[in-house]
């Protein structure tokens, strides 16, 4: 029972994982979108869509993930060539993500999907407990793991990593030194709108393998606020989705178990222990600050 | 012809003249608020498949305009006042929230007539309706527990009122008058509509042992589960079917168009009053989906009860019924009031929950 | 072909009032394009969306109804944001508001006092205020992030007003339906005029913005709340304490919505019950952020976006637009309003073809 409580753990967290990991990168750029919820939705409804209307769901993951970029790109033609105020931007693409997706998936409601196979890997499935969790599961799942690996790399590894933190630090700086502000914070924008949008189709090709209007549910801005939680470090996105995650599974095994708890306050549970745990991590101001990006949300405009 | 005057009406008076008010109105308004978005899979969308089998059968003396995504609330208010002063004559307001906001909008317009679904307050010129789904819960319950080989169901419940805890009843009823010990295990999502959460709830529940799940919450994401993990499910609201070919055993499901027509033709021929409607099975505001995925006999028992109920030979509710905490409810042979039914907080003897309260 | 910005010396005293104008201009052609292309007559549309929601005195009412807690909750906002405080939970506070403000009507009926409003208000607004003291305590004593904590305690708020009317506080007489008791007419905001149920509140909401505006003005403390946002050292060297800033803005934001969720229970609802917000609080950063985080944009803002509420739902009815739509026309307001603003701080300049040996040049 316990292998399958994580799996149901596993699937839960994992769009949160992908989705806070495209924010991370974003933010560490320096630019704060607010719209991961709406992009999310839009990279659900063209999930479904590509998968249904192709009839290989795979291709539906490449359509998220592509609409999700471009969705994200008119966020970041506003806010970056425009520069026009990032967190009420952000509200904006979120509401126009709903209105979008809902109009988009009109024709698909109701018709039920088809669910991404997992990827056996030969041997290491075969291992007990171990390997059905963590080698016989969908492309979504292996792509957040190397999401977090691959970011951590880039971020604190590479070069180009290096340039980006240096630009969500201190724009003016970098740019003095011949960096691209504005082209690094597009690619930026546009990484975290492709994960927002692989986010959605794990939603509607993993997670519940069919398109529902407003299906992301609020889980766009759980992302959101699970970057804030990793203060910006990858690792700890991993670490705060899946602490989320299980806490919203086990208050449901809770409830099937029969505690007399009124189940509003086990459905509080996620929320509270992610307050609890970020005041346990967050006591040490200055490892805080190191890592917050200083021109969050601040506007960038060359001098000319 | 009309479409032309109301654009050539709305062109002018954007261009700054005078409103028409009269749109040439030759046609009568039977008006829907929805509390979800149309193709919400579930509650909405049942209603709306209402309201165009409406607009079908009566479509040449009537139009059938409707707001979607209204949030039950003060824009619950200005949403039905709106239509009431856009000259709806009928007016369906489909959620339990709008209760009181249609109260109050029907005293403000006594020559407009008003129906709440799922509420309790009514006025001369407003009428409530619901359906008694618990009808069609009992039978679940009784399939259930026929096909459930640990004797154990799993109840996805969305938030604990009287409508939802009586389904619950009734679907333990329905299974106890099959196998005595079967158990109940409830969760509850908080929640009408969040695939994921459902779909979380279906699988907390599968792993704690039940073989047979049934849902009152509104997507088909458990059922998908169900599908996935090779059980069988019940579906809610709408035939499901095509989430789970092999997994739906049959489905309640809405059936709110004979209802509206009953009661638009009623308006129209001028005998529309108002009351207070408790429609079942034998009415049609609710039928059961086609049973399959199951051996000849439970169908037989299911079609034989179905027919009992319709006929009224047999009640749900109908003693002796213990509560949960074992203290009786029901002497044998009563039947259980529908007062005390609308009102219903508090489990009978065989769920494994503890009621919120 | 690209666009390039250039900062104006100052900010154009011109495009402040052009810009909204053809933010307006654009959204009706993009509109009109959008409509025609669902099928749907655009001229009729958008007079249902603009016009059709200004023409009658009930739906003027509605449309006071519906900005007033924007309004409110927008006011205290752009206070907290000018200060560098990321208050994004006022939908939680305005709940938690709404249930302080609740506590004598539900469990004191029986008094019966011209006291009793007044106290109703002024517990509503203390509770959004303390609710909000939760992210501003967490911020100051443990470096926690606010725009978290607020964001989080949203979600706990909801729930346990959820719980409170679904347990506690469920009227006895209600067939156990998740309601509260109705309010008596002691502890009801009586509407402003015969004409229409517009109350109170979007009296609270002018006055709320005027006094903000006064403050941020003419009072030290608005100086003080710029300069803390602007740069916490120079606010330091100044003398001020950003510490306290935080609890100063993140309690009167919280006040705020909690006075807008009071005022609207008691005024709008009548009771307590589950849902009592259309997402009011989220909304309202849109508002603080459309109107350029000032009071008196804020009530210009808030209009405009009761407006398009009221008018989706005129189009919806009339021509059948979905509300889908309505969204996705709200968005695009949005876009043109905020890009529009664009040019009250920058020269925008649109170079065609290549512009690399300028920029290698500069």
């Amino acid at each position: 029972m316990i292998e399958a409580i994580l799996l149901t753990i596993i699937t839960a967290a994992t769009p949160l994982v992908i989705a806070a990991m495209g924010e991370l990168v974003t933010e560490r750029a320096g630019v704060l979108n607010l719209g991961v919820e709406g992009m999310m939705i839009i990279g659900a409804v063209c999930a479904f869509a590509g998968s249904y209307l192709t009839g290989v769901p795979l291709f539906g993951v490449l359509a998220g993930i592509l609409g999700g970029a471009l969705f994200s790109l008119l966020f970041g033609f506003l806010t970056l060539t425009l520069v026009t105020n990032q967190v009420a931007t952000g509200l904006a693409l979120t509401l126009l993500g709903l209105g979008l997706s809902g109009q988009l998936g009109e024709s698909f409601v109701g018709i039920p999907g088809v669910k991404l196979a997992p990827i056996v890997f030969p041997v290491l499935s075969e291992i007990p407990f171990v390997g059905p969790l963590l080698f016989r599961q969908d492309i979504t799942f292996y792509l957040s793991i190397a999401l977090v690996i691959g970011v951590n790399w880039f971020l604190f590894r590479s070069r180009t990593g290096l340039k980006l933190r240096a630009i969500g630090d201190n724009h003016g700086s970098a740019h003095a030194l011949g960096i691209s502000v504005i082209r690094t914070r597009y690619l930026a924008v546009m990484f975290g709108g492709a994960c927002a949008g692989l986010a959605g189709a794990q939603l509607s090709l993993v997670y519940t393998p069919q398109w529902v209007e407003n299906m992301s549910a609020g889980r766009g801005w759980i992302a959101l606020a699970l970057v804030v939680f990793a203060s910006w470090r990858p690792w700890r996105v991993l670490a705060g989705g899946y602490i989320f995650g299980a806490v919203g599974i086990l208050q449901l095994h809770a409830q099937a178990f029969g505690i007399g708890v009124p189940s509003q306050f086990l459905s509080m549970l996620p929320y509270a222990v992610t307050i609890v745990v970020l005041i346990i991590i967050s006591h040490n101001r200055r490892t805080t600050l190191i890592n917050t990006p200083a021109c969050l949300g601040k506007p960038f405009v060359p001098d000319r | 012809m009309k479409k032309l005057i109301i654009a050539l009406a709305a062109t002018a008076a954007a261009l700054g003249s005078v409103v028409s008010g009269a749109q040439a109105q030759e046609k009568t308004k039977v008006c829907f608020v929805y509390v979800g978005t149309k193709t919400d899979g579930g509650w909405t969308q049942a209603h709306d498949l209402g309201r165009q089998e409406l607009q079908k059968a009566l479509g040449d003396k009537i139009e059938t305009p409707y707001l979607e995504s209204v949030p039950e609330g003060p824009d619950a208010e200005r949403a039905i006042e709106r239509m009431a002063r856009s000259g709806c004559a009928l007016i369906f307001s489909t959620s339990f929230g709008f209760m009181d906001a249609t109260v109050k909008v029907a005293q403000k317009f006594p020559n407009v007539k008003f129906e709440h679904a799922t509420g309790y307050k009514a006025a001369p010129n407003l009428a409530t309706y619901n359906s008694r789904f618990y009808e069609g819960r009992y039978i679940l319950g009784q399939i259930a527990a026929k096909m459930s080989k640990k004797g154990e169901a799993g109840y996805i419940a969305s938030f604990p009122i009287p409508e939802v805890v009586m389904g619950i009843n009734a679907f333990e009823l329905g299974a106890k008058s099959i196998n005595p010990n079967f158990k109940l295990k409830v969760v509850w999502a908080n929640t009408w509509f969040d695939p994921g959460k459902e779909a979380d709830a279906a699988k907390a529940l599968i792993d704690q042992g039940v073989d047979i799940l049934t849902q009152h919450t509104d997507t088909t994401a458990p059922m998908q589960v169900a599908a996935e993990r090779g059980i069988y499910a019940f579906g809610q609201a709408s035939d499901m079917i095509a989430a789970g070919p092999k997994t739906q055993l049959t489905a309640i499901v809405d059936t709110w168009g004979a209802y509206y027509i009953k009661r638009t033709k009623a308006l129209l021929d001028g005998t529309w009053k108002s009351e207070q409607i408790w429609d079942g099975l034998k009415d049609g505001i609710l039928t059961m989906a086609p049973y399959t995925n199951m051996p000849d006999d439970v169908k037989a028992m299911a079609e034989e009860t179905e027919a009992k109920i319709k006929s009224g030979e047999l009640h749900p509710f109908t003693g002796p019924i213990n509560k949960q905490d074992g203290t009786p409810w029901l002497k044998a042979g009563e039947k259980a009031d529908d007062g005390t039914l609308l009102g219903m907080n508090f489990y009978v003897e065989g769920v494994d929950d503890k009621l919120p309260q | 072909m690209r666009i390039e910005l250039q900062r104006r010396p100052a900010s154009s005293g011109l495009f402040s009032l052009v810009s909204p104008l053809l933010a307006l201009a654009l959204t009706l052609i993009f509109g009109a394009i959008m409509f025609q292309m669902l099928g749907k007559d655009p001229g009729h549309a958008l007079y249902s969306f603009f016009v059709e929601p200004l023409l009658e005195v009930w739906s003027l009412h509605e449309l006071a109804i519906k900005a007033g807690p924007l309004i409110l909750i927008a006011v205290g906002l752009s206070v907290c944001y000018r200060s560098n405080n990321w208050n994004i939970g006022a939908e939680g506070q305005f709940t938690i508001g709404a249930i302080t403000g609740s506590i004598l009507p539900i469990l004191v009926p029986q008094w019966h006092s011209v006291m009793v409003l007044p106290l109703m208000l002024l517990m509503g607004a203390a509770g959004g205020a303390l609710f909000a003291a939760i992210p501003a305590l967490l911020k100051t004593r443990f470096n926690t992030n606010e725009i978290l904590v607020s964001l989080m305690l949203v979600y706990i708020a909801q729930l346990f007003l959820d719980w409170l009317v679904r347990g506690p506080w469920r009227d006895p007489k209600g067939f156990n339906f998740p309601q509260s008791i109705s309010f008596a007419p002691e502890a009801v905001l009586p509407p402003l005029l015969d004409s229409g149920r517009a109350h109170a509140s979007i009296l609270f909401a002018l006055l709320a913005a005027v006094l903000v505006w006064f403050m941020m003005r003419f009072m030290l403390k608005g100086f003080e709340v710029t300069v803390l946002g602007r740069s916490e050292r120079a606010g330091r060297f100044a003398g001020f304490s950003a510490r306290r800033m935080v609890w100063f803005s993140m309690m009167l934001s919280g006040a705020f919505a909690g006075l807008a969720g009071i005022s609207e229970v008691s005024g709008s609802i009548g009771h307590l019950q589950p849902s009592i917000s259309p997402g009011y609080g989220f909304t309202a950063i849109i508002v603080a952020f459309l109107g350029r985080l000032n009071p008196v944009g804020a009530i210009a803002s808030g209009f405009v976006l009761a407006l398009t509420y009221l008018g989706g739902e005129a189009a919806q009815l009339s021509i059948g637009v979905s509300d889908k739509v309505t969204r996705v026309f709200q968005g695009l307001l949005l876009f043109f309003v905020l890009s529009c603003d664009t040019l009250i701080l920058y020269r925008v300049r649109i170079i065609f073809g290549s512009g690399r040996a300028r920029e290698a040049k500069s």
